[in-house]
């Protein structure tokens, strides 16, 4: 286990490294950085102070110099400058992670709220009307565009109440925060319950049709408990693997229900940082979501073997 | 334990099913919701070919006499703040959400399938090296990774079908690869090493035919997930760029005032990539079922 731990440990800094390669090198072999946005759209620029404005910010230099700068700085815990606020882009990015991460957690919370529970039940009732009904919704819900969902939600509230729900000053209290964020908490949630629901169903289905299960019916083990005692805690495992693809998953839902309903948080700072090429940013952000993906994933890897006492890691 | 009446089973199995319209009828009561979504799909490429015989005006006219419309009369589905008329605009949005999905699940499925039949068929450094690669490009989430590939090479239809296609290449390479080491070690393929045929025409002419069935399913459910991710990317304005009708960026143009002011112009955009996606992820689970009867509930 010491020396799997170690080693898993390796590969996601490897991997973590690739990736902080890959972005780096994306956002700058296609040309056009700040300094051309500036200096097209406003022609504010004149080409010397382009120069000098491209000095200022490193652009002039290497791309290896560039990489290398960058990395030693982030190694340091310094994020570089932001170029349109001039702020340190780490005051920038910390100030909009409590949001994210309470809308991320409000809608993995609903996610498992409905999708397992309603998994079960389709997969117990396979091929009843009911399970039919509870695919075609689990479907839908992997059809629907969470922005499009969002919208709608936007406007049943203006329809039928008045008001919208949208995220303009941050509340007071932490309970009215989160009655406010569950609005589009479901509008994420909703696409990411549909996933659990569908994955339970089968991991179910997987475990109804094993030996044990005819067992515990034989011995005379309730339905009930028969479904939930001996079948659920079985494929339970399986879907704790999905918790650690939701993470990635989330991360969609995120960038764009947060656009719609105008939530300050680091999504929807990622795709204000896209728009203006502020590298330092993008750059930043897309490690910052690596990293929060790699180590979920870990996590869940060592959940695994921490539940299921069949799991050794070796080598 | 009731009696198991042969003939019944035999049917359902499609024992007794003849020609190509038996095949057919069989496999639309075997299948309903497949049928359903097959049916969508089809009709939403029906649609995107015959767009001009069924709309009456131009997608990109503007027309500010018929500003922000509403649905009925001469404009069916209403028109948007510019005058274009709406259904012409969604009939015209199918050719782009069409091209896209379709364009970009190709690429993504034509480099992984290159690479993970290389890497599981060949194995050794290629192979670790790869799969470290695709390791990195999945721990990005797919919106994430599209959109950075987007910013960077600028708006145009080409850019975003790559910017799409990159990010689907690591699950089609997983899929192919594993495939390839179980094909690998096939009877088959000893036979042809033992009479004398190269490893690369092995490879070409005995492992990869045989992974076309899942790649069938994978790249069904892929092209669901590029139409979605398009109409995201559109929908935060790094998408499909004017004059082009998309799905996703109708629903962007200040969508969120419309919400009270017109909302035929946030409800049937949406209902069109969701119908779209819909139907395909129905035909996409229909076809596992169908290629992979092991995965079958």
């Amino acid at each position: 286990m010491g020396t799997y731990l170690i080693r898993r440990l390796l590969l996601m800094i490897l991997t973590l490294f690739g990736i902080s390669v890959i972005i780096f090198v994306l956002l700058r072999v296609v040309p056009g950085n700040i300094a051309d946005i500036l200096f097209d759209s406003a022609g504010m620029v004149s080409p010397a102070e382009k120069q000098k404005l491209e000095a200022e910010l490193g652009l002039d230099k290497p791309i290896v110099i560039q990489y290398v700068t960058w990395i030693g700085g982030l190694a340091r815990g310094d994020f570089g400058y932001t170029y349109v606020s001039e702020r340190p882009a780490l005051e920038e990015i910390l100030p909009r992670v409590p949001v994210t991460a309470k809308l991320a957690g409000l809608a993995l919370f609903f996610a498992i709220l409905f999708g397992v529970p309603l998994g079960v039940m389709s997969a117990v009732r396979q091929n009843t009307v009911l399970d039919y009904v509870l695919r075609v919704i689990s479907l839908s819900g992997l059809s629907l565009p969470s922005f499009w969902l969002g919208l709608l939600i936007l406007m049943a509230f203006v329809h039928y109440l008045g008001w919208i729900p949208i995220y303009t000053n941050k509340p007071d209290r932490l309970w009215d925060e989160l009655v406010l964020l569950s609005i589009p908490a479901a509008a994420v949630g909703f696409r990411a319950s549909a996933l659990i629901m569908r994955l339970t169903r089968s991991s179910m289905l997987e475990v109804l049709r094993q030996d044990y299960i005819r067992t515990a019916r034989a011995k005379g083990a309730s339905q009930t408990a028969v479904n939930y005692n001996h079948a659920l805690r079985n494929a339970v495992l399986p879907i704790i693997t999905i918790i650690g693809i939701e993470a990635a998953f989330l991360v969609g839902g995120l960038i764009v229900t947060e656009t719609v309903f105008n939530i300050p948080g680091v999504a929807r700072f990622l795709v204000e940082a896209i728009r203006w090429r502020d590298y330092p940013v993008v750059q930043s952000l897309v490690m910052f979501i690596a990293v929060v993906v790699v180590t979920v994933n870990f996590l869940v890897d060592m959940a695994y073997a921490a539940l299921d006492p069949r799991i050794k890691y070796e080598d | 334990m009731a009696i198991i009446d042969h003939q019944a089973e035999l049917a359902r199995a499609g024992g007794k099913v003849t020609g190509f319209w038996g095949a057919l009828g069989h496999l639309l009561r075997r299948y309903p919701l497949g049928a359903a979504g097959a049916l969508i799909v089809l009709s939403i490429v029906l649609m995107a070919i015959f767009a001009p015989w069924i709309t009456a005006f131009d997608p990109t006219t503007t027309n500010a006499r018929a500003s922000l419309a509403r649905p009925g009369g001469a404009h069916l589905l209403g028109a948007d703040f510019m005058g274009r008329d709406m259904w012409s605009r969604i009939v015209y949005g199918a050719r782009i959400s069409l091209a896209v999905g379709i364009g970009s699940t190709s690429v993504g499925c034509l480099i992984g399938v290159s690479i993970g039949l290389m890497s599981g068929y060949f194995g050794g450094w290629l192979d670790l090296l790869v799969q470290r690669l695709m390791d990195m490009l999945q721990s990005l989430p797919l919106l994430v990774m599209a959109l950075v590939m987007a910013a960077a090479l600028g708006p145009s239809i080409g850019n975003v079908i790559i910017a799409i296609s990159i990010p689907l290449v690591p699950t089609v390479a997983r899929v192919i690869r594993s495939n390839t080491l179980m094909l690998r070690e096939m009877p088959y393929v000893e036979a042809a090493r033992a009479v004398g045929m190269n490893e690369v025409s092995i490879a070409l002419r005995h492992v990869l035919p045989n992974t076309l069935a899942p790649l069938i399913v994978l790249a069904t459910a892929q092209l669901g997930s590029a139409i979605l991710v398009e109409a995201a990317l559109s929908f935060l304005g790094l998408g499909i760029p004017e004059p082009y009708p998309s799905w996703g960026r109708m629903l962007s143009e200040s969508a969120a005032e419309y919400v009270r002011t017109a909302p035929w112009l946030v409800i049937y955009p949406g209902l069109a990539i969701s119908l779209a996606v819909f139907g395909t992820n129905l035909l996409g689970d229909a076809l596992r079922d169908i290629f992979d009867p092991r995965l079958r509930h």
